[in-house]
């Protein structure tokens, strides 16, 4: 069964203005912002409302109706950001808390109340450690979403909807508590109905036709009968396991022992549920609140404890463990279906998909990155430089056939570089050429292949490529660019050496 | 003790090859055909699990080098094995592979511009069973580095290749053999133009417990052609006549 805390803050901004300016304790205070050239007022606290001063009245008005008010400037978007500073605090609560605008804060408590002996307990402890921080908060726990946060803002402080009694709690409660807009209120407050008892058993048709579907949502997510979802401020990890440290962790072989205690719990449940590892974060969380993280990727799933221990051990050094750690975390990234393989079957089987393969360049990758490690697949280009193509993994197959019907240089020149050639014209093959101060006599030939540039991805001209072989039996691929008889200058290209 | 002695001989012989760092050969491991190259070696097989180093000169002596490492890699990859192919900025091109009966696919090329990178990588590769061969295009290396890459090639029997450019300051390394590959002008039948089948000249300068020597091997589609050439370095007219 779920259960949800709704928690609101009467006067959030308030507190937060109090918090930082202690002298205005006991004044009248209010937050203004410009809003087309005159200040509105947007906060009061508890002192300034009851002398009648109301968000959206202008600082003028304000101050005549209190001389003594003290204003400040409000600072766009500093509700928000405060109330996700309190959820992130909310989490040692419950991994799932989110913000509620306007001065709320929502949490899934399933399964967390009983750490607390009980949700009373529970409750009067986050209370307690709220207004020791200097905030006001009311707070009520029930089934549903709608109704929790209705108690927390209709109920009497702390309140507790014990399970399945929605209904009961939120009968004599006002429309408002249902979480509607302005305009179905106003009509709900025209037509008389000033509670929820007045209309919740009216037959839905009627309700829908009258005050559209929103109002009979609202009153299902409310009592429980539609499904309602909080969105996490952190996500939790679905893969995460936690060591905690009596004492700081500061040696390397403490690390290793926490890591390899970690990996053995993670690969454990990966293994019983048919998972593997892709990608993995260590975290190790200072005790001067900085948190060291080191990252490892792998090739295959994996969950071979040993492997992953080797692949985290070469990023241990980077860890700075300063005045020691507390808390190591483990979490799992990226996951993948895993096949328990026979592994003996696989043994001595040569090949990409051998395990000792795979690891061994998950370790490259690891110590020295994995741009380094490249393998290559046949494209359909006809341009030397773009017919391979890097595989995106080990297991991609080659998609196409390697052109092969056309001889290749073994060697390709990242850049053609340029050379000085005599050739006869039109396109006979060269028969000398100077290459880096040397002069090569051309004895034997093929070509000219001429390969055109592919229009659609770039401009320029062809290139005529030669087969050559020169007297002494080194072997060439030059290319030549462009037609001969334009005006511009014949350039004359190395691109790559054969056997 | 007369009768035993020759069965003896012969095992002690075999040891001490194992101690040189030659494998017992495995029936059923796939055997390089290098015809006559091949007895300069002993047992007359091409030895696996050991590193063979390669002096290469200039570009032309790289690509020569690296055109006659893949056929003998074709040979020793079948059954779907992977090489490694480690080096500073990858030149090979890999289309070009098929030409020695090699598949590109299953080569993994390491771009590692680091010596002590590089070093570190062949060395991992070759204490990994899991491949066939790797091949490292390094600069330099000492005596103890080129020590531990044979010990881990013999224990592992990954084939190891050094090629090794730039020769002007060239120390001894710990490798079974020496080669050197040289490009040859190519031969046409029945004086056809164009360039022909890959020639080259293969020299093994150094071999443990072999025989060096200097032979003329082409690459003919699908396998190697072998010769004893009369003189090491024929002159151009007499290539004519042969053709």
């Amino acid at each position: 069964m779920r259960r949800f805390a709704a928690i609101w803050f009467p006067h959030l901004v308030a507190d937060r203005v109090l918090l930082r300016r202690p002298e205005w304790r006991g004044k009248a205070f209010a937050l203004t912002t410009l809003v087309r050239g005159k200040k509105i007022v947007t906060v009061v606290d508890t002192i300034a409302a009851a002398s009648g001063i109301m968000p959206g009245m202008t600082a003028a008005d304000a101050k005549a109706l209190v001389q003594q008010l003290e204003l400040a400037d409000d600072i766009p978007g500093s509700e928000q950001r405060l109330l996700e500073a309190l959820a992130r605090w909310c989490i040692r609560f419950t991994p799932i808390v989110s913000v509620d605008l306007p001065g709320g804060l929502l949490l899934d408590i399933s399964g967390c109340a009983h750490l607390w002996n009980g949700e009373e307990n529970y409750l009067r402890t986050i209370c307690r450690q709220l207004n020791s921080k200097g905030y006001t908060a009311r707070m009520a726990i029930a089934d549903t979403i709608g109704a929790a946060w209705a108690m927390a803002r209709f109920g009497d402080g702390i309140s507790i909807v014990p399970p399945g009694s929605q209904l009961s709690a939120l009968l004599p409660l006002p429309p408002g508590a249902l979480r509607l807009e302005t305009v179905l209120l106003e009509r709900l407050h025209k037509l008389g109905l000033y509670s929820l008892r007045d209309f919740i058993s009216m037959p839905r048709p009627a309700l829908r036709r009258r005050f559209g579907e929103s109002l009979l949502n609202r009153i299902d997510q409310a009592l429980g009968t539609a499904q309602e979802w909080i969105e996490p401020v952190l996500p939790v990890p679905l893969y995460e396991e936690r060591l905690p440290c009596l004492e700081p962790i500061v040696t390397a072989t403490g690390i290793e022992i926490a890591l390899q205690r970690l990996l053995d719990a993670l690969c454990t449940r990966l293994q019983q549920e048919g998972k593997g590892l892709r990608c993995a974060v260590f975290n190790s969380y200072r005790v001067d609140g900085k948190i060291e993280r080191i990252q490892i990727g792998t090739n295959h799933a994996s969950t071979n404890r040993e492997h992953l221990f080797r692949l985290f051990q070469l990023k241990i050094a980077t860890i700075e463990p300063a005045l020691g750690i507390e808390l190591f975390t483990l979490q799992a990234d990226k996951l993948e279906p895993a096949v328990p393989e026979q592994e003996s079957f696989w043994i001595g089987k040569h090949g990409l998909q051998d395990k000792a393969v795979i690891e061994l360049l998950d370790r490259i990758a690891g110590k020295l990155g994995a741009d380094r490690i490249r393998r290559f697949l046949p494209a359909e280009h006809y341009w030397p430089e773009r017919s391979i193509k890097a595989a995106v993994s080990l297991q991609e197959r080659p998609a196409t056939h390697w052109q092969e019907y056309r001889p290749r240089p073994i060697r390709l020149l990242t850049r053609p570089e340029p050379i000085e050639v005599t050739a006869p014209i039109p396109d006979y093959p060269p028969m000398l050429f100077r290459y880096q101060g040397k002069l090569h006599t051309i004895k034997k030939a093929d070509g000219p292949e001429r390969i055109e540039r592919e229009w659609w991805l770039e401009n320029g001209r062809h290139r005529d490529y030669y087969y050559v072989e020169d007297e002494t039996g080194a072997r060439f691929w030059l290319y030549r660019l462009g037609h001969y008889g334009t005006d511009q200058p014949q350039q004359w290209f190395l691109h790559g050496f054969f056997a | 003790m007369n009768q035993a002695n020759p069965d003896l001989i012969r095992k002690l012989k075999r040891e001490i090859l194992s101690l040189q760092g030659y494998r017992t050969p495995v029936a059923e491991e796939p055997a390089v055909d290098l015809p006559l190259i091949s007895q300069a070696f002993p047992n007359g097989i091409f030895p696996t699990g050991a590193i063979h180093e390669f002096i290469c000169e200039g570009r032309n002596g790289m690509a020569a080098s690296a055109g006659f490492i893949s056929a003998v890699l074709a040979a020793l990859m079948k059954d779907r094995g992977v090489a490694a192919w480690i080096n500073p900025v990858r030149q090979l091109f890999p289309p070009a592979l098929r030409r020695f009966g090699a598949i590109p696919e299953h080569f993994i090329f390491l771009d590692l511009p680091e010596e002590k990178d590089a070093l570190w990588a062949m060395e991992e590769v070759l204490h990994c069973g899991g491949f066939a061969a790797v091949i490292g295009e390094i600069r330099q290396l000492d005596l103890t580095a080129s020590r531990r890459l044979q010990l881990a090639a013999e224990k592992s029997g990954v084939t190891g290749f050094l090629l090794r450019q730039h020769t002007v300051a060239l120390n001894t390394i710990a490798s079974i053999a020496r080669w050197r590959i040289n490009s040859l002008p190519s031969v046409q039948e029945d004086d056809l133009p164009g360039v022909g089948f890959p020639r080259w000249q293969v020299e093994l300068l150094r071999v443990r417990n072999g025989q060096p020597g200097a032979w003329t091997v082409q690459w003919l589609q699908d396998h190697f052609k072998t010769e004893v050439p009369e003189t090491i370095a024929l002159p151009e007219s007499m290539h004519r006549k042969t053709g």
